[in-house]
């Protein structure tokens, strides 16, 4: 009696992820209607985000400049942080003395649990002003947003892909030092080819990351319905826009917002489910 | 001769990354203790936002990640033991178990809208309770991996040592299976507890954020991480001070729960 009242249980709490994603989908789906009707696919080419003052019901809205600011930021991001994170891997499975691997790698994984909002604030105060010397502007931006971005993806990225080049069994490593390859040669024709679906996964993985990345790049990114020019220049992104605007829309201004939200969900869940499905393999055991 | 020159360059180039990752680390980390250390004050902790401190914003905090996890841990657990133990690996358990690794990496703040549409907009305001709700789904998928990949390391013996006992499926598992895997579980559910309590996104406009203290979950409730936010936009001072003083003392908390989980693991191995 009480085995199957424990296994009925079980098999809910199991379905109820499944559930809540498609919840997602269809309540983003449903409330993105007035805005899907009103604008349809032209949504996403339109620069123009307008309220009118005196009918809710009226305006106009795009989302091409925060869709452009999402991929620009993402892009630099992942610019920045795939070498990097690729040279972290490396360093803690080939270079590294034992020694060093722990101490490194619980580092990296600290980097990445802390949270958000505090790389935000080091980015709004401390990293700007470095950038505003550097590099022009007025220090909070694209080009901001996008080294932070990338300096919080880097710990992700690169624990996955060392996880993956852990995978590479020593006989085949040891058979290629044995013909005297170079360290990097063995990295470059044995571990890279091994564990690339790994390593492709996880750069996929750390993008999808990038693309819903909220407060950093709240605070680094400008905020401003503006394209970039420049990679200096203030912009804003879809996590951003909803991030600070949402909750004072109303009618088809919010509508539109709730259209963002779909596109910036559909667009990860596509990503993450080809990181999955074609690189990282499913993972039962 | 070449190959040989490159093989060091390659090789510098990786300790460079490494040691470019962790400066970042070290400079964050120095920046908040010296910045936050500075603003930290006794009042810091006795007093309510209203009143220029943290009280009711940790105690918020805490009070909606902990009714999170009270609700994701059980969930959780269950639903990870369906997976492992009841679907013997059918097409069913791939598709939850892919789904929630999806789940588990859906932009934070799109959970945060779905949760508004769901639980504030009807009521017309924002409350503690929407707040939990988003966490609690953050934290779900979370929970569900851990504990299928931790039940996955037990031993088949011990399950058929179980059943050669005459034990009941689910007593097995309660009893014999999950004790087994009780390190690796408390693991997990404290990182994902140190992942949750630093979220600002789904709270935004669910629970939002409250200056008083209160309790009450169906009204605006405080909140840590919101209140920096809000904080480090305004132009004065004090303000500020307390961004980076609330800053300082969240990283604290979130890397203390962080590390207790990894230390728990590393002394049983």
């Amino acid at each position: 009696m009480g085995g199957k009242l424990f296994k009925n249980f079980s098999f809910f709490s199991a379905t109820l992820s499944f559930f809540i994603l498609v919840g997602i989908f269809s309540i983003l789906f449903s409330y993105a209607q007035d805005s899907l009707h009103e604008f349809g696919f032209d949504f996403l080419g339109s620069e123009v985000w307008e309220a009118d003052e005196d009918d809710e019901e009226l305006g106009v809205f795009g989302g091409y400049i925060p869709l452009v600011g999402t991929m620009l930021s993402t892009v630099i991001a992942m610019v920045i942080a795939t070498p990097l994170a690729m040279g972290i891997a490396i360093f803690l499975t080939e270079i590294a003395h034992k020694t060093l691997i722990k101490p490194v790698s619980i580092a990296i994984e600290l980097l990445a649990a802390i949270p958000s909002i505090i790389y935000g604030m080091w980015g709004l105060f401390y990293f700007a002003p470095i950038m505003q010397s550097a590099f022009g502007g007025n220090g909070v931006g694209l080009l901001t947003a996008g080294v932070v971005l990338a300096i919080m993806i880097i710990p992700f990225m690169a624990a996955i892909t060392r996880d993956s080049m852990n995978t590479v069994p020593d006989v085949l490593k040891e058979s290629a030092y044995a013909m005297g390859a170079t360290k990097f040669e063995v990295i470059k024709d044995v571990i890279m080819p091994y564990s690339k679906g790994g390593i492709i996964g996880s750069i996929i993985l750390a993008l999808g990351r990038a693309l819903g990345e909220t407060m950093a790049v709240a605070f680094l990114i400008g905020s401003v319905m503006q394209i970039p020019n420049k990679v200096t220049d203030a912009t804003t992104s879809i996590p951003v826009l909803l991030a600070n605007n949402f909750s004072e829309a109303e009618g088809l201004e919010m509508s539109s917002m709730y259209y963002l939200a779909l596109i910036l969900f559909v667009v990860s869940f596509a990503i993450i489910s080809i990181a999955k499905f074609y690189f990282l393999g499913k993972k039962v055991k | 001769m070449n190959r040989l020159l490159l093989n060091k360059i390659i090789l510098v180039l990786s300790t460079l990354s490494a040691v470019i990752g962790i400066s970042f680390l070290f400079w964050i980390l120095a920046t908040l203790t010296y910045k936050g250390v500075s603003s930290l004050h006794l009042s810091t902790f006795t007093q309510d936002l209203v009143n220029g401190g943290i009280r009711n914003l940790l105690v918020g905090q805490f009070t909606m990640a902990l009714i999170a996890s009270a609700i994701a841990v059980p969930i959780g657990m269950f639903a990870g033991i369906w997976l492992r133990e009841y679907s013997n690996q059918n097409k069913l358990a791939s598709i939850i178990r892919n789904l929630s690794d999806v789940m588990m990496s859906a932009p934070s703040i799109v959970i945060g809208v779905f949760v508004y549409a769901l639980f504030v907009a009807p009521f017309g305001n924002y409350n503690g309770f929407a707040g939990v709700i988003a966490l609690t789904i953050m934290m779900i998928p979370i929970i569900i991996s851990t504990t299928d990949n931790m039940l996955a390391l037990v031993p088949k013996e011990l399950r058929e040592a179980g059943i050669a006992l005459g034990g009941s499926k689910h007593k097995i598992i309660m009893q014999i299976i999950i004790k087994a895997a009780k390190v690796g579980i408390t693991t997990g559910v404290l990182l994902s507890f140190a992942r949750i309590i630093g979220e600002t996104a789904p709270l935004l406009f669910t629970s939002a954020n409250n200056q008083f203290f209160t309790m009450d979950l169906t009204g605006q409730f405080p909140s840590l991480t919101v209140s920096i936010y809000n904080l480090a936009t305004y132009p004065d001072e004090a303000s500020r001070e307390l961004a980076w003083a609330a800053s300082f003392v969240l990283t604290a908390i979130v890397l203390i729960i962080n590390l207790t989980g990894r230390y728990m693991t590393r002394n049983k191995k």
